[in-house]
This record gives C-alpha cells, structure tokens and sequence, in this order.
C-alpha cells in the first residue's frame, strides 16, 4: 500500500519524536484533515501546534499540496492521494 | 512570605514580544537573568505561584505560527512542562479556540492548587491542579451580554481577575466590556460599572461596555477596589456596587496599570499616561504616582527613572511583590525594567533593551 507523506520543518520535527517526514498508509484519497489526524495521532502536541480546538489550521501554518496551499483548494477538505506528499511550512509572519 | 528583604530571594518574571527573561536577587538591585525562554514567542501572560513553599512559574506562551498555551516550570525556568492535550482549550460545544491568555492569578493560600486565568476570547478560567490544566467558567461564557462585549486595539480579553482570599467574591475586568461581579465563586456574574465613564459609546453611563484596563483589590480594606480606566482612576468602598474618581491630582487619568499594596491601607500605584490619543507619559517624562489616602492624593514618584520616556507601560508590565518595605516593578515597550525596593519612592534600572514588556511579576521565595 502506497504512502502518503508529510514533509515538517525542521523547528516541528522535535514534536514528531525527530522525524522529518511522516507517513500514513493510504488505499485511496483522503483529506488532509484526515491526513493530519492520522499523523498526528501520535504526537499531541504537535496536533496542537498545527491546529486549533476547533480543528482549523492555524493562521501562519501553511499546507502545500504539490505547490498549492490548501487555503487555495478546498482547505482541509481537498483530497490527497497515495503516493503524494503534503508539505508543512510555516508562513512568513512576526515582527 | 513577609520578613526582612535580606533573608529571602526575589524572582522576578518578564514577559515581552519576544520570549521570558527570569532574574532572581538578594537585594532587588544586583539582579542575575537568565533567558530568552521562549524565543520568539509572546508571552502575554507570568504568574508566580509560591503557595506550599514551591515556586512554580507558569505562562501564557503564545506564537503566532503554533499558537497559544500555558506551560509551567518548578526549577525557576530551567525545564518547562505543558501537558500533551494541552492546558487550557475551549470545551468542543463552543466552536471557539483560544486567541491568548492575558492573564494567570493564583488564588488564596487557603486555596492551594487554584489558579485563574483571563483569555481572549473575553473568559475566565480556573484550574484547581496548580495552572496545568485549565475549566472555562461557562457562567461568564454563556453570559447574555458577551455577544455585545467589544474588542479594545489589543484584543478582546478577561485581562483582571481579583478574587476575595477570603470568601466567594470574584472580580473581573475586560476590555471592551467593564467589571464583572459573582458573588457565588464564579457561578453567576453580574456587571458592576456604576460610576465608571464611557465616553466612547453614545451613553456614557451604559450598565456595561466600558473599557476598564485594570482593577486591583485593597487588601486591607474588605470590598475596596481600585480601578484604571480607559480615561479614569476610580475606586468602590461597597464591592463595586458604586464607583467614584479618584484621579484628581493625577497628571493625567489614562492609563493601563493599577497596583496595590500587599497588606497596608489605602495605598495603590499607577503609572499615567497622556492621553488616548498621546501614549506617552505626560510630557514625556516618565513616573509612577501612589497614593497612600486611597486616592485623596498622589505622590509623584521618578527617582531613578529617565528624564524622557516615550513609550508606555501596559496593563500586566507591573508587578508589586510582598516584602517589607514591598517592591514595585515595571517595564516599557521600549524594553526597559524598573525596579524599587521601597515601594516606589526610587527606581533602578534592572535591564534594558529587551523586546517590548507585555507583563512584569515579581515575588518573594524562601531564602536559599
């Protein structure tokens, strides 16, 4: 069965037990929502990093999906498919 | 703790823009740091709690890319902790989440374990685990007046609680919104604003909606307390069922801080600034004002503060601690801290050029 990948930076791999990339096992399309929750469902706090209680993707995280931020597709509805990655970058932001 | 300045450590906690700063002293003047924690991180919120002969330092941690939370440390900063599902977060049923906790108050030594604190979203909160896990008060939540209560330029926030150590008597402030009372411990929480100006809404008497920067309770005197408006120095003898100025010969009656004294009568700090429109002290000349009369009258104080002085001193970026004679701290946005041993009447500069000063604590922990 075919992976689907998240690729962290680097300031969020110490959350992720020092991982860079996380995988979930996929037999088909998934949303990213679902995406996170199942690689994250081990690491807490780095869920908690990434979103909010109410599940939105905080306001500086950024998800690309093959070079297209999620905000621009369906959100955390748009659909990721086996074999793809999911890149996670933080936004250009602070003072 | 009381006692002689000279047995006993000092700790003092800032929070700025851009992470925490930890000192500790001997003497409130040699103070030794130790940070960034928190790099680059706003930490909007310090309590220091000292109840049961531990010192626990909790904050408000916010980054604008991973968000908010409250992490705690017991050795003076030197681990920190926050528990995985994280300490304070919104109940699923209310779709809404955390902005910043503005706020982090320990309760009464005869209520040890309990902590408060103020968030925005405009809510209170209380843990009884000693600040690592956070309740949201649903009775101030699920109060009729929220959906009217505003946001003042920083946010909408619960930024002053002030609990009786004594009884069920629990104060808040929030900008926009005024001060709130309950009377049950939390439960029920009615508005307590009379006396208190809106000159910004079109009535500026309504029975809510002011924008009260800070309240602090006299502790020697039952159901006094103190407040500073936005435009307004007050105070209320009856556990603010009524609230009368007492900003006469203040020079001027903005302001974001209110400090009391730990035990004695009658004595508050504050520290003016122009005017809404002009955040700076008066003239540019920095200096804090007590009051020793419960405001009848104001003593200018600003030995050993700088000549001018442009930036201000937010709500939370002052602090008193409970030595005798008690201390009194406070930073700038500019990044400066202040520091007086005896209460006020001179200041020493205790460190400079940090990133802007969102909060100040200070207190006193057994001498090592």
């Amino acid at each position: 069965m075919p992976d689907i990948t998240v690729v962290l930076p680097g300031v969020l791999q110490p959350l992720a037990g020092g991982q860079s990339v996380l995988t979930a096992p996929a037999d088909g399309p998934v949303t990213v929502g679902q995406l996170l929750d199942s690689v994250t469902a081990g690491f807490a706090v780095l869920a908690r990093r990434l979103r909010d209680e109410t599940g939105a993707l905080r306001r500086f995280v950024n998800v690309y999906v093959d070079g297209d931020e999620v905000r621009r597709l369906q959100g955390l509805d748009t659909e990721v498919s086996p074999g793809q990655e999911v890149l996670v970058i933080q936004s250009v932001a602070g003072g | 703790m009381v006692g002689m300045a000279t047995a006993e450590n000092f700790v003092l906690a800032i929070g700025t823009k851009k992470g925490l700063w930890l000192a500790t002293s001997q003497d409130r003047r040699e103070w030794s740091f130790t940070g960034p924690h928190f790099l680059m991180a706003e930490i909007p919120s310090v309590g220091i709690d000292t109840r049961g002969g531990r010192t626990r330092i909790m904050v408000g941690v916010r980054s604008e890319h991973w968000g908010p939370t409250v992490a705690h440390s017991d050795d003076l900063g030197e681990t920190w902790s926050e528990p995985e599902q994280g300490a304070i977060r919104f109940p699923e049923d209310t779709g809404a989440a955390v902005e910043r906790v503005w706020q982090i108050y320990p309760d009464a030594e005869s209520r040890p374990g309990v902590v408060w604190a103020g968030a925005e979203p405009i809510s209170v909160w209380k843990s009884t685990d000693g600040g690592e896990h956070f309740e949201l008060n649903r009775g101030l939540w699920d109060h009729p007046h929220r959906s009217d209560w505003g946001a003042g330029y920083g946010g909408a926030a619960a930024h002053s609680i002030v609990v009786d150590p004594a009884g069920d008597t629990v104060h808040v402030a929030m900008s926009t919104g005024g001060v709130y009372r309950s009377l049950d411990g939390g439960t029920s929480w009615e508005p307590r604003n009379k006396g208190i100006s809106a000159y910004f809404m079109p009535d500026p008497n309504p029975e809510f909606g002011q924008c009260v920067h800070k309240i602090a309770a006299d502790s020697a005197v039952e159901g006094r307390l103190y407040a500073q408006n936005h435009h307004g120095v007050y105070r209320t003898d009856d556990n603010a069922d009524t609230w009368t100025s007492i900003a006469d010969g203040l020079p001027a009656d903005f302001g974001f801080v209110m400090l009391t004294h730990p035990r004695r009568e009658g004595t508050a700090w504050v520290v003016p600034l122009k005017a809404d429109g002009e955040r700076i002290p008066p003239d540019g000349e920095l200096a804090v004002h007590r009051t020793d009369d419960a405001g009848s009258s104001w003593k200018r104080l600003s030995n050993g503060l700088p000549g001018k002085e442009y930036n201000s001193v937010l709500r939370d970026a002052a602090s008193v601690d409970t030595a005798e004679p008690a201390g009194v701290y406070f930073g700038t946005r500019g990044g400066t801290v202040y520091a007086s041993a005896d209460e006020g009447e001179t200041f020493s500069e205790v460190i400079a050029h940090l990133p802007d000063v969102l909060c100040v604590r200070a207190a006193v922990v057994a001498g090592a």
